[in-house]
């Protein structure tokens, strides 16, 4: 089990209030993301629900539980620091070991319990190693170990892979996904990087300042986002946002188009521009076309071997069905 | 990259080093070696450096004149006590500031701080008053008092620091990891600051077993230390200076040993912090 039920869940740090009264359900098996901008409150919200944290107001459960006065340990929730956070001075085996040490479990079952952990997480040879003696994944992989051993209802996850490189991190992105499908605990997963929030969530959290501004499967955020704010949020490249006399064309304040729901022509088109820096991916190329009368170049996909260079002039056609439109108040119309 | 050095440069900083550290040590050792010598030759002119016959006459002497041992007794005793029981305060004043601040945290530190900025003689009066009232003058236990307080402000600085350099994460991971604040401190806490607290002590013992003022000042016989077995040396009848070279070498070796065998401990202590 691991249902996790925020109500009016609220957060201050004296006189300023970082988180207002929020609402939110995490269901049993879910994997969900708290996705948001550097300082939106994403980790405040997951320091309230393990326990580091003391709520200024509202209530906390857990599997039902009212779980807002009771301290960390005893949520039965293991959480994986940014920062990895293991114990320096012991072996990798004594690291997984500790929290089970602090349960109180047989020495048989805690052995059992660490290989099995080293095994799925490709540990076994490094577990009479110290942390400083492993590398960047391997030190995350002995932090998730720690918190698989535990058995917990839910695992939090606070920026896990933001200390590792860029390949590395694609490596981990899996291996935590896998490590969902197959233990099927509710995860609970704080990340700013929008990407690692669409390929792993079941559904995603999109907090700023510390509100919620949608929830939602990624492809439910990426294709009706409910304001402007998530439309620029989510998807990358971010969605072209147009305001002005081409927005009123339609009504509205801000119009927005994804780079991919764009036509490219040599020809003709509704908004001639000129193409200027461009991104070769290999499989895609974005190009960003500076347009008359467009506050901001507009980004374009196309295929890899388009034959477009920096100065040319182009056609663009969005797509008209897939338009997004937001009021004055940046709200979905 | 390193920078490159050349090796003649290599070399000249080698000899201004060398030279330095013979500057700063020379003092003790000539201490030392004078202590060896006769009273005349102790006052020879020009000096004598190493050729004189050397003798322990004065050691002799002064181990016959005044009882050596119940002097380190006492210095030992002073300077042991008032570390431990500084520590035993610090320790946690130590652990608060540095993990549950408070915004008046800095002030306090710097308040404690402000406090050995103070010229020590000027609450000499008001504390040797004290002491007299309290009939604690010339007692261990007055003097362990006023050491360990007069280096209280440091102690806690020193663990202060250390402790600051522990990430805060380790211990909220031990916290979600069912460590009560008892398991914390045995399993997670104490371990990583080990190193700290030990070279926190051995600093702590140097300053305790150097204090002169405080132990002039407030003892008379029975509870004197090694400082002041070394200034009933310099007496007004003129000074013996092979004597008090035997005696002040005899106050200096435990600690100098000490420090010998813990510089590396000492080392790492006075620069923690610099370099992460």
């Amino acid at each position: 089990m691991g249902r996790i039920t925020l109500k009016k869940v609220q957060k201050s740090f004296g006189s300023t209030e970082v988180i207002p009264p929020l609402d939110l359900e995490i269901n049993d098996g879910e994997f969900v993301v708290f996705v948001g901008p550097s300082g939106c409150g994403k980790s405040t919200l997951l320091r309230l629900i393990a326990g580091l944290e003391d709520t200024s107001g509202g209530t906390i459960e857990i599997d039902g539980v009212d779980a807002t006065g009771l301290p960390p340990a005893k949520r039965s929730l293991a959480m994986v620091f940014q920062s990895y956070a293991l114990y320096p001075h012991m072996s990798v085996r004594k690291n997984i070991a500790f929290p089970m040490k602090m349960a109180g479990l047989p020495k048989a079952e805690q052995e059992k319990r660490i290989s099995q952990a080293a095994a799925a997480l490709n540990l076994t040879d490094y577990l009479d190693r110290r942390p400083g003696q492993l590398s960047g994944g391997q030190r995350q992989r002995v932090a998730i170990g720690r918190a698989i051993v535990r058995e917990p209802s839910a695992f939090l996850f606070d920026e896990p892979l933001s200390n590792l490189d860029a390949a590395l991190r694609v490596g981990m992105r899996l291996e935590i996904s896998e490590l969902h499908k197959r233990l099927d605990t509710t995860m609970v997963y704080v990340t700013h990087d929008q990407v690692e929030a669409m390929t792993m969530a079941d559904k995603i959290v999109v907090l700023q300042a510390g509100v919620i501004e949608q929830v939602g499967s990624p492809l439910d955020l990426y294709h009706t986002p409910r304001n402007k704010f998530v439309a620029g949020f989510i998807g990358s490249p971010r969605m072209n946002l147009i305001e002005g006399a081409e927005a009123a064309k339609h009504n509205v304040t801000t119009i927005g188009i994804r780079p991919e729901h764009i036509a490219v022509s040599g020809e003709s088109g509704d908004w001639k521009g000129v193409v200027g820096v461009s991104e070769h991916l290999g499989s895609d190329t974005f190009f960003h076309v500076k347009i008359d009368g467009f506050a901001e170049p507009i980004t374009v996909r196309a295929g890899g071997n388009v034959d477009l260079h920096y100065g040319d002039t182009i056609y663009l056609t969005p797509q008209a069905d897939l338009i997004h439109k937001f009021d004055g108040g940046g709200l979905r119309v | 990259m390193a920078r490159a050095v050349s090796s003649n440069r290599k070399l000249l900083n080698t000899l201004i080093a060398w030279t330095i550290g013979l500057i700063i040590f020379f003092p003790i050792l000539w201490t030392i070696l004078t202590s060896f010598k006769t009273e005349a030759q102790a006052i020879a002119d020009p000096p004598i450096f190493f050729f004189f016959d050397w003798t322990t006459e004065n050691y002799s002497v002064v181990q016959e004149r005044s009882n050596y041992m119940r002097f380190l007794w006492n210095s030992i005793i002073i300077a042991g006590v008032s570390t431990i029981l500084g520590l035993i305060i610090a320790i946690p004043a130590a652990w608060s500031m540095a993990f549950v601040p408070s915004k008046r945290t800095k002030d306090i530190l710097l308040w404690m701080l402000s406090t050995k900025m103070l010229p020590a003689v000027g609450v000499l009066y008001p504390i040797y008053l004290i002491f007299i009232q309290l009939g604690i003058l010339d007692t261990r236990i007055g003097l362990i008092v006023v050491v360990m307080l007069i280096n209280l402000p440091i102690i806690v600085w020193m663990l202060y620091t250390y402790f600051k350099e522990i990430p805060g994460e380790i211990l909220e991971a031990s916290r979600m990891d069912g460590a009560s604040l008892k398991d914390e401190i045995l399993y997670v806490l104490a371990p990583m600051a080990v190193p700290g607290i030990a070279s926190t002590l051995l600093l702590n013992f140097i300053l305790a077993w150097n204090e002169a003022f405080w132990t002039l000042n407030l003892t008379a016989a029975k509870a004197a230390p090694l400082t002041a077995f070394i200034a009933s040396y310099s007496s007004p009848e003129g000074l013996f200076f092979a004597k008090l070279s035997a005696a002040s070498t005899m106050a200096i070796a435990p600690i100098l040993i000490l420090g010998w065998f813990s510089q590396k401990q000492l080392v790492r202590g006075l620069t923690f912090g610099a370099v992460k």
